[in-house]
């Protein structure tokens, strides 16, 4: 069932615009339970999706829509409407800041314990670093409100593992890219490949890549554990800036032109690292948990 | 580049929280001092005898050769929760590691059923007789010669830095027992040698801080009857090369100076310490999952060599991060002779930390293994 899905979803998502396909497959919703309007299967399926999405570094509002507001309104028992979504948390009332995708979706806002699908009376465009709409929202009436049962720490819990996912898909992609020009650039009569200070770089990358990987599946299959999420997001936040800048550091020069596609991938490296906390404010919230270190570690609390 | 899989995390079953529990509870009776590197450093052979009785050592071997016929999960969360208690495991650690199993792939029968049943009550410790003066990294160029004599060899050369080999009951040897022709991976045996032998001698080389922990071993024209052959003569690289992926990917590649990350957050009361410790904690939750992962695909039965030396190449450079986190955050200093459990846990990993990239093929060497893996070399 996953191979199949993850090859599905490579092809889907190397288009230039994915959505339509995305959407004619019923691939929007995934991870989100039938009753509530979603497409059913598990966060484990969502992952595969994800990850593909962020290899191709496809320009989807994917982690939003489904893993985020589809599951946020099932959760809330709204039902969920069709076409792009995405989530803000914030102050009822308020601007909403930053909000990803805020111009091309209908929002789902979780504020003060409830929540309601909105429609922007104002947006103020914005992006990060890659270029991704982070836009800026004013909001008046609710269309929908309920009580939820999430709270805004699980949520960005959500929104973490979420990323997490999209950046080992984003790094598997530079590790690619890096150990394929490795092979084809040419110096000093030989391929770039050969000489063993690149061998080194690409192998410690390989190493970040794989860690952070295995770190994220083993969290999407536990998600309501705050360490195993915690964990994996400054991981995976800590390993794509080692990653971004030994593919930078393979590719010499050209790696930097806008001509070159490497950047596709680096930019949504350092754009992702940051969204929903970095490895710096994970660290701060696993250091701030009582108890023994181990039995942190190991669930044993 | 499908040379470089995905790497499944390892789940552990339910049953094995039973058995965690067990482990702590034994763990909490047990009067040793804590220490860093404990899998290296701390022997205590009474100690390694009491983890046999609770069947703890040999846990993977079957039943029939003295064993428990765990798998290998089981076997990780009983030794993962011996190295963070900082337990006194060394004397044991490579015979439970690496050579029982060994033994069982390629022993005869009557090695096995000599050997293994005492490795699994821990009466039998072993140390490896790989590397020599002229002989690091590049393995196969051991000049350690085994002649042929009737009824067995005699063997001749010298084994450097053999860990435990002053504690041990027998030592296997890789040794030359034909020229190397073509393929230099060709020609080479492995010879267990009960210890003390006549024809060797085993002389300490202490560490830098004084510490006897590995040792040089001479061997004058020792004989070693056929018997004593592991597996097939001309079968030595290979026997060697499969042993490593069992040492290359354990949690103790992680946990060296798991003792240190406890005695900082004991006393991280500010800001920047706590988040110090949970910085490492979030790193070592990702290099146990990957290690676990390791050890659930060689419980598939799968030799994930190249996942193996990626983990040990982060996890023990990690080792020395949590030294260097731990010195940034205290203003404590390593004291051998110190009350204080963090000084004296610090001088511990200190004088231990370049070790840690060097044992089981060193981080450049296992760089390459990748970029191999990577089809770049
Ligand atoms: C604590 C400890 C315990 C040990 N216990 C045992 C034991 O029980 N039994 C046993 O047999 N051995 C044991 N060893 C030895 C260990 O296996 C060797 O130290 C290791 O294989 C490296 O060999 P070497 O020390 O000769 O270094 P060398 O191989 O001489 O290497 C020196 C440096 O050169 C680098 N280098 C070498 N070749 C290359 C290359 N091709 N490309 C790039 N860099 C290279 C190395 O990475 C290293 O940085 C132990 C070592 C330590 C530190």
């Amino acid at each position: 069932m996953s191979e199949l899905l993850e090859e599905t979803a490579h092809q889907i998502m190397a288009a230039p615009d994915p959505w339509p396909a995305l959407e004619d497959a019923g691939l929007t919703l995934v991870g989100v339970p039938e009753e509530a309007g979603g497409s059913g299967g598990t966060l484990e399926d969502a992952a595969v999706l994800l990850r593909a999405a962020g290899y191709h570094g496809a320009p989807v509002p994917l982690a939003e829509t489904g893993w985020l507001a589809g599951r946020l309104l099932a959760a809330a028992g709204l039902p969920v409407p069709s076409g792009p979504l995405t989530v803000a948390h914030g102050p009822s009332g308020g601007p909403l800041r930053r909000v990803p995708w805020g111009r091309a979706a209908r929002c789902v806002v979780l504020a003060d314990g409830s929540v309601a699908i909105l429609d922007p009376a104002q947006v103020t465009e914005g992006a990060n670093l890659a270029g991704e709409p982070r836009d800026d929202l004013v909001f008046d009436a609710a269309e929908a409100v309920a009580p939820c049962p999430v709270t805004p720490a699980e949520l960005r819990r959500w929104g973490a593992l979420a990323r997490a996912v999209q950046l080992t898909g984003a790094m598997r992609r530079a590790l690619e890219l890096a150990v394929a020009y490795a092979g084809e650039r040419e110096q000093f009569g030989r391929p770039i490949g050969r000489f063993q200070a690149v061998q080194h770089l690409l192998a410690e990358m390989a190493g970040e890549v794989v860690v952070a990987d295995v770190a994220v599946r083993a969290a999407v299959r536990t998600p309501d554990d705050p360490v195993a999420v915690a964990s994996a997001k400054a991981n995976a936040s800590r390993a794509a800036g080692e990653v971004a800048a030994i593919a930078h550091q393979v590719h010499g020069a050209i790696g930097v032109t806008a001509e070159h596609p490497l950047h596709r991938t680096t930019l949504r490296l350092w754009s992702w690292r940051e969204e929903y906390g970095d490895e710096h404010a994970w660290a701060a919230e696993l250091g701030a948990l009582d108890g023994d270190p181990w039995e942190l570690l190991t669930g044993t609390r | 580049m499908a040379t470089l899989p995905d790497l499944d995390p390892g789940t552990l079953p339910p049953e094995t929280a039973a058995l965690r529990a067990r482990v702590r509870g034994f763990l909490a009776d047990e009067p040793f001092t804590p220490r860093c590197d404990c899998w290296l450093t701390g022997a205590d052979p009474a100690f390694s005898r009491r983890l046999g009785e609770q069947g703890w050592l040999g846990m993977t071997l079957p039943a029939r050769y003295g064993g428990h016929g765990r798998s290998p999960l089981e076997r990780f969360v009983v030794i993962e929760e011996l190295l963070a208690a900082g337990a006194p495991v060394g004397a044991h650690w490579i015979s439970d590691r690496q050579v029982g199993p060994s033994i069982l792939a390629n022993g005869t029968e009557e090695q096995r059923q000599e050997f293994l049943p005492a490795i699994a009550r821990g009466e039998c410790f072993f140390a490896i007789g790989m590397s020599e003066p002229d002989s690091g990294s590049d393995l196969a160029s051991v000049r350690t010669r085994a002649e042929r004599v009737p009824g067995g060899w005699r063997l001749h050369g010298t084994k450097v830095w053999t860990s435990g080999a002053h504690l041990a009951h027998a030592i296997l040897v890789l040794a030359r027992s034909a020229s190397a022709g073509d393929d230099r991976h060709a020609g080479l045996s492995q010879f267990i040698v009960p210890l003390p032998a006549e024809g060797v001698t085993v002389r300490p080389i202490l560490a830098m801080t004084g510490g006897h922990h590995f040792n040089e071993v001479v061997f004058d024209g020792a004989f070693v009857p056929d018997a004593m052959v592991l597996g097939q003569i001309g079968d030595g690289w290979r026997q060697v090369t499969a042993e490593l992926a069992y040492e290359r990917s354990g949690p103790e590649r992680l946990l060296s100076t798991f003792l240190l990350i406890r005695l900082l957050a004991e006393r991280a009361d500010e800001a920047g310490a706590r988040n110090a410790v949970g910085g490492l904690l979030a790193r070592l939750w990702a290099l146990r999952q990957a290690s676990l992962g390791v050890a659930g695909a060689l419980a598939q039965g799968r030799t994930p060599d190249l996942p193996a030396a990626l983990v040990k190449d982060l996890g023990t450079r990690f080792e020395r991060e949590v030294v260097e986190t731990v010195r940034r955050h205290t203003a404590v200093e390593p004291d051998p002779g110190s009350a204080d459990p963090l000084a004296r846990a610090l001088a511990e990993a200190v004088a231990q930390t370049p070790g840690f990239t060097l044992r089981g093929g060193t981080n450049e060497i296992l760089r390459g293994i990748v970029a191999r893996g990577l089809g770049v070399r």
